[in-house]
């Protein structure tokens, strides 16, 4: 599990540098060292997220997923503990977020 | 990271204030709270009880008179603020920009925040104050005393706004 790991580079807190270097196996494996297992649910807010990213150079806030996705925002709350814009964020292989909202 | 292996952070805001500018900083500091896991509580006394009565949630105002900060942002001089109908338009335009900056209005941001299980409670005293009751807040805000706010608050960091 750790090997795939092994090659990326995280910042102390845990957030990947290189968001490109992100693949959806890297994703599986650091939300399994989160003790989270991904269901459908979590992978439609990992790749709306992604797809933000890529096309805006930067994430989306988690307004605009639970806005823009069908997980509102009990759902993603339950899917993310531990807070869901840091979790959200470090399991798409995105920079720690600074939005306010 | 700092905070590993102390005790989860806990974050306790009392919103005193009741004017549209003023509804949003306790909003977003308890937002930014739940974002990242940490726990969040507001209690909510004097005007700033308007943010969760059901009946005055969404008409907030911002106010032109006596408020300096008008002057630079709007351009109103300080003498204009009286003219009816004012703080109604300085409030529409502050409506506007929060929208743009992707902020819900105060109704649906207080449905938000309980959502992400922010807990939230009336002051009991105001309450009686302003002759309210629990129906007139909206659903799962809790009506506490303020001695019981401090029992909640134990252990965390308390912000009054």
């Amino acid at each position: 599990m750790s090997d795939i790991l092994s090659t990326v580079q995280f910042d102390s807190e845990g957030f990947m540098t290189n968001a490109k270097a992100w693949t959806p196996e890297i994703g599986k494996a650091i939300a399994a060292r989160e003790g989270m297992e991904l269901t459908d649910r979590h992978w439609v807010v990992i790749n709306y997220a992604r797809s933000e990213f890529d096309s805006k150079g930067q994430p989306p806030t988690l307004r605009a997923i639970t806005k823009n996705t069908d997980v509102g925002t009990k759902e993603i709350y339950a899917l993310f503990p531990g807070g869901p814009a840091k979790m959200a964020a470090k399991v798409a292989g995105l920079g720690k977020p600074t939005g306010c909202i | 990271m700092a905070n590993d292996e102390k005790q989860p952070r806990k974050l306790c805001l009392i919103a005193s204030k009741g004017s549209l500018d003023m509804a949003y900083p306790p909003l977003i500091l308890a937002n930014s709270a739940r974002m990242s896991g940490i726990e969040a509580h507001i209690f909510f006394t004097f005007w700033g009880l308007d943010l969760i009565t059901k009946k005055k949630m969404n008409r907030l105002n911002v106010a032109t008179v006596g408020n300096p900060s008008m002057h630079p942002w709007f351009h109103i001089p300080t003498w204009l603020g009286s003219i009816p109908g004012m703080s109604a338009a300085a409030s529409w335009m502050m409506r506007k920009e929060i929208d743009k900056l992707d902020f819900p209005p105060v109704g649906e941001f207080i449905e938000m925040l309980m959502d992400a299980g922010t807990h939230l409670y009336g002051c009991k005293m105001s309450m009686d104050m302003m002759k309210l009751t629990k129906a007139d807040l909206v659903d799962g805000a809790e009506v506490l005393g303020a001695m019981e706010f401090i029992e909640i608050s134990e252990g965390a960091q308390i912000i009054f706004v």
